[in-house]
C-alpha cells in the first residue's frame, strides 16, 4: 500500500466535509492544547522556583534563634546567636562553604535632594559568597572596615537607580537614617525573591556599623546578628550538615539532651521546593483534567467515523468489489481518524503556543514553558488516541460484506 | 474446446431469511469459455444476481464448485478473492458507483491502489483505458460534470485497467436512457471483438441481444441456455 495515496485519500475523504472535520477536531484541539498549557504553566512555576533556589545562592541554611516556650506562651528568641557561632560553623562543620552574619534594619537613605526608603542589611563579606552575588562596580568591604565598624556602603542596583540615575555613585557620600556613609560599592542586578520582592532594593554596611548606629546593641549579646546564613558545598549532604550544625549549636548553648533548641535551622531550598511541589501538584491535576478532555474528543472521533463509515457504506462496497482487501480498507479508515487527531493536536499545539506566548507578554501566572517533548508527546497522544478511538470504526467497515456493501441503499 | 474460463458445477446457494432457509440457487451448472459475451437473464428473484456476486467472487457458493480460469474458489480466503477481483475481473454496475468529488483518472485508477503494479505505470495505464473508452478529454472531470453515459463510460475504464479476464456487468444500462445505453452496449460488443470475455446481468430482452449468448434463471435453476443466432450490433441501432 502507498502511504502517501492513503493520506491522500483521508485528506480528500475530511475535506468533503470540512465543517464537520473541523468540529469533530475540536475536541482534540481543545484537549491537546489544554494539556500542553497546563503543564507549560507547571513548567513555568517549577523554573521560577528554581531561579529562586539558584537566586539564593543554591545549597543554604538560615539559622535563626528560636522562640522560647515556657507555660505556653511564646516570647521572641531571648537566646540570641551571635557572630561567633558563625565563625564556628564555617569553621568547624565539614563542607560549610561560608556563614554568614546577618542584621536587618530600614530606613531611609538621602543623596542630594533624592531620599529612598530601603532595607539597609549589615553583613561582612561572606554575606556575598553566600548569596553567590557580585559587586558590579567598586569594590568588597575590607577587613579592617568590617572590624572597625567603618561607614562604608555597598548600595543595590535598584538604590542606585533611584538616587543616583546615571552618575557613578562609587565615593558619593550617602545618608544613612541618621550618618554619612561613602559608597563603595554596586552590587549586580538580583532580580524578584520567591515572595516577588525586588531583591536590589537593599544597602549593605558592615554588621557592626548597623548594629552601633541603627539596631543598637544589647548587652546580654553584643554580637547578635538577626540570623546567619550558610552555604554548603555543591554535592554536599545538606541532611549531614544540618544535623553537624545542630550538634554543634547545642553543644554550645549546653543544651542538655531532651531540651529544646534554642535556634532553629531551615533550609530554604527545601522550603521553597515543598511549595513548588503543591504547586506541582495542583498543575498535575489541571493535567489530568484537560486529558479527559482529550478522551471526551477521542469518543467524538469515533462517533463521527462510525457515521462516515455508514455514509460510505457503497465507496467501501466499490473498493471490496475492485480488489481492497479487509486489511485495506481498516487502513484507510484509521488513516483517516489519525489524520483527524493528529491534525486536531497540531493546530492544539499551535494555539497553545499562542496562548502562552500572550500569557508570557502579559505575564499571566509564572509565566509557561512548552517544553518540545511535552508538544511531542502530545501529538503521539492525539494520535494515539486517533488509533484507539477509530479502530472500532475502521473494523467495523472492513468487516462489510462486498455484496451487502455495494446494495447499501 | 479448451478449459472454460469459468466452470460451474452443481453451485447452489443458500441464504438464511429469519427461521427459514432460501435457495437462491440450487445447482447449477455452467461453462463460460474466454472471448465470450453472455447475458444472464431473469426477472428479480430468478437468482441472476446471487450467480453474478458468485462469478464475480463478491460471495462464495454454498455447496457445489466454481472454477475460475482453473482456480477453485471456494478454497480462497477473503484476501484471495479480494486478489482475484483485483487482477482479474473488471466490475461495471447499474449505479456507475464512482467516487465523488473526484477526477475521472483518479477513478480508474482506484484498482490500482490494491494491486501490485508501480505507481509509475498508472497514469499511462489509466490515460489509455479513458482513450479506448472515448474520454481522454474528460479525464479531470468529477463525476458530477459527466453525463450518465459518460460515467458508465469511466466505470467501463476503470474496469479495464487491471486488463481483467473478465468483465462483469450489472444492468450497465440500467440507469442509462435508450441512445446511451445502445452506446455503450457497443462500447462493450467493441472490447468483446478485441477479445475481453464480458458477462452482463440484465432483465431486459432488447439488451441481451447485443449478446452472444444467452442464459435465463429462474427460481434459482438455469432454464435455458442457449446461443443468439442473430446478434444485433449495436453501434448500427445507436446510428439508426
Amino acid at each position: 500500500m502507498k502511504i502517501v495515496i492513503l493520506l491522500k485519500t483521508a485528506i480528500t475523504a475530511l475535506r468533503v466535509n470540512v465543517l464537520r472535520s473541523c468540529l469533530t477536531m475540536l475536541g482534540i484541539i481543545i484537549g491537546v492544547a489544554a494539556v500542553i498549557i497546563m503543564v507549560a504553566m507547571g513548567a513555568g512555576a517549577q523554573q521560577k522556583v528554581d531561579e529562586q533556589i539558584k537566586s539564593l545562592g543554591g545549597n543554604v541554611f538560615f539559622v535563626t534563634g528560636a522562640f522560647r516556650q515556657s507555660g505556653g506562651a511564646r516570647s521572641a528568641s531571648v537566646v540570641k546567636i551571635n557572630e561567633d557561632d558563625a565563625n564556628l560553623i564555617e569553621k568547624q562543620v565539614p563542607g560549610v562553604e561560608a556563614a554568614a552574619p546577618y542584621l536587618s534594619a530600614s530606613g531611609q537613605v538621602i543623596y542630594g535632594n533624592l531620599n529612598w526608603s530601603t532595607e539597609i542589611d549589615g553583613i561582612d563579606n561572606r554575606y556575598f559568597v553566600v548569596r553567590d552575588w557580585e559587586i558590579a562596580s567598586g569594590r568588597e568591604f575590607t577587613a579592617a572596615e568590617v572590624s572597625r565598624g567603618s561607614k562604608v556602603v555597598i548600595i543595590g542596583e535598584r538604590v542606585r537607580s533611584e538616587l543616583f540615575g546615571a552618575s557613578d555613585p562609587i565615593g558619593q557620600t550617602l545618608r544613612v537614617t541618621n550618618f554619612n556613609a561613602t559608597v563603595i560599592g554596586v552590587l549586580n542586578e538580583k532580580g524578584q525573591d520567591a515572595r516577588g520582592e525586588d531583591q536590589d532594593d537593599v544597602i549593605f554596611l558592615p554588621i557592626k556599623t548597623v548594629r552601633n548606629k541603627i539596631t543598637g546593641v544589647t548587652a546580654t549579646n553584643p554580637k547578635s546578628v538577626r540570623f546567619i546564613q550558610v552555604s554548603a558545598y555543591d554535592g554536599e549532604d545538606m541532611g549531614y550538615i544540618e544535623e553537624e550544625m545542630t550538634r554543634l549549636l547545642r553543644q554550645r548553648m549546653r543544651i542538655p539532651v531532651g531540651g529544646d533548641d534554642l535556634f532553629r535551622i531551615r533550609n530554604v531550598s527545601e522550603m521553597i521546593a515543598t511549595r513548588a511541589e503543591t504547586i506541582q501538584v495542583f498543575n498535575t491535576l489541571l493535567a489530568w483534567v484537560a486529558s479527559v478532555s482529550l478522551v471526551v474528543g477521542g469518543i467524538g472521533i469515533m462517533n463521527i467515523m462510525l457515521v462516515s463509515v455508514t455514509e460510505r457504506t457503497r465507496e467501501i462496497g466499490l473498493r471490496m468489489a475492485v480488489g481492497a482487501k479487509p486489511s485495506d480498507i481498516l487502513y484507510q479508515f484509521l488513516i483517516e481518524s489519525i489524520v483527524l487527531c493528529g491534525l486536531g493536536g497540531f493546530i492544539g499545539v499551535m494555539i497553545a503556543y499562542g496562548f502562552v506566548f500572550i500569557g508570557n507578554q502579559y505575564g499571566i501566572g509564572a509565566g509557561g514553558i512548552i517544553e518540545t517533548q511535552v508538544v511531542l508527546l502530545s501529538l503521539g497522544f492525539s494520535g494515539l488516541i486517533g488509533v484507539f478511538f477509530g479502530y472500532y470504526p475502521a473494523l467495523k467497515a472492513s468487516r462489510l460484506a462486498p455484496i451487502d456493501a455495494l446494495r447499501y441503499e | 474446446m479448451s478449459q472454460p474460463l469459468l466452470r460451474v458445477r452443481q453451485a447452489k446457494k443458500v441464504y438464511a431469511m429469519g427461521n427459514e432457509l432460501v435457495w437462491a440457487l440450487k445447482g447449477v451448472d455452467l461453462d463460460i469459455y474466454q472471448g465470450e459475451f453472455v447475458a444472464i437473464m431473469g426477472s428479480s428473484g430468478s437468482g441472476k444476481s446471487t450467480m453474478m456476486n458468485l462469478l464475480g467472487c463478491l460471495d462464495i457458493a454454498s455447496e457445489g464448485s466454481i472454477a475460475f480460469a482453473g482456480q477453485e474458489l471456494s478454497s480462497l480466503s477473503k484476501n484471495e478473492l479480494a486478489s482475484v477481483r483485483n487482477q482479474r475481473i473488471g466490475f461495471v454496475f447499474q449505479q456507475f458507483n464512482l467516487l465523488p468529488r473526484t477526477s475521472a483518472l483518479n477513478n480508474v485508477t482506484l484498482p490500482l491502489l490494491y494491486s501490485k503494479i508501480p505507481e509509475s505505470d498508472w497514469l499511462s495505464r489509466a490515460k489509455q483505458c479513458l482513450e479506448s473508452v472515448g474520454l481522454a478529454s474528460r479525464m479531470d472531470h468529477h463525476p458530477s460534470q459527466l453525463s450518465g453515459g459518460q460515467q458508465q463510460r469511466v466505470a467501463i475504464a476503470r474496469a479495464l485497467i487491471n486488463d481483467p479476464l473478465m468483465i462483469l456487468a450489472d444492468e450497465p444500462t440500467g440507469a442509462l436512457d435508450t441512445q446511451t445505453g445502445l452506446e455503450v452496449m457497443a462500447l462493450f460488443q467493441q472490447l468483446n471483438q478485441q477479445g475481453k470475455t464480458i458477462v452482463l446481468v440484465t432483465h431486459e430482452p432488447e439488451i441481451a441481444q447485443f449478446a452472444k449468448r444467452k442464459l435465463t434463471f429462474r427460481d434459482g435453476e438455469l432454464i435455458s441456455d442457449v446461443r443468439n443466432e442473430y446478434v444485433k450490433q449495436a453501434a448500427k441501432e445507436s446510428a439508426a
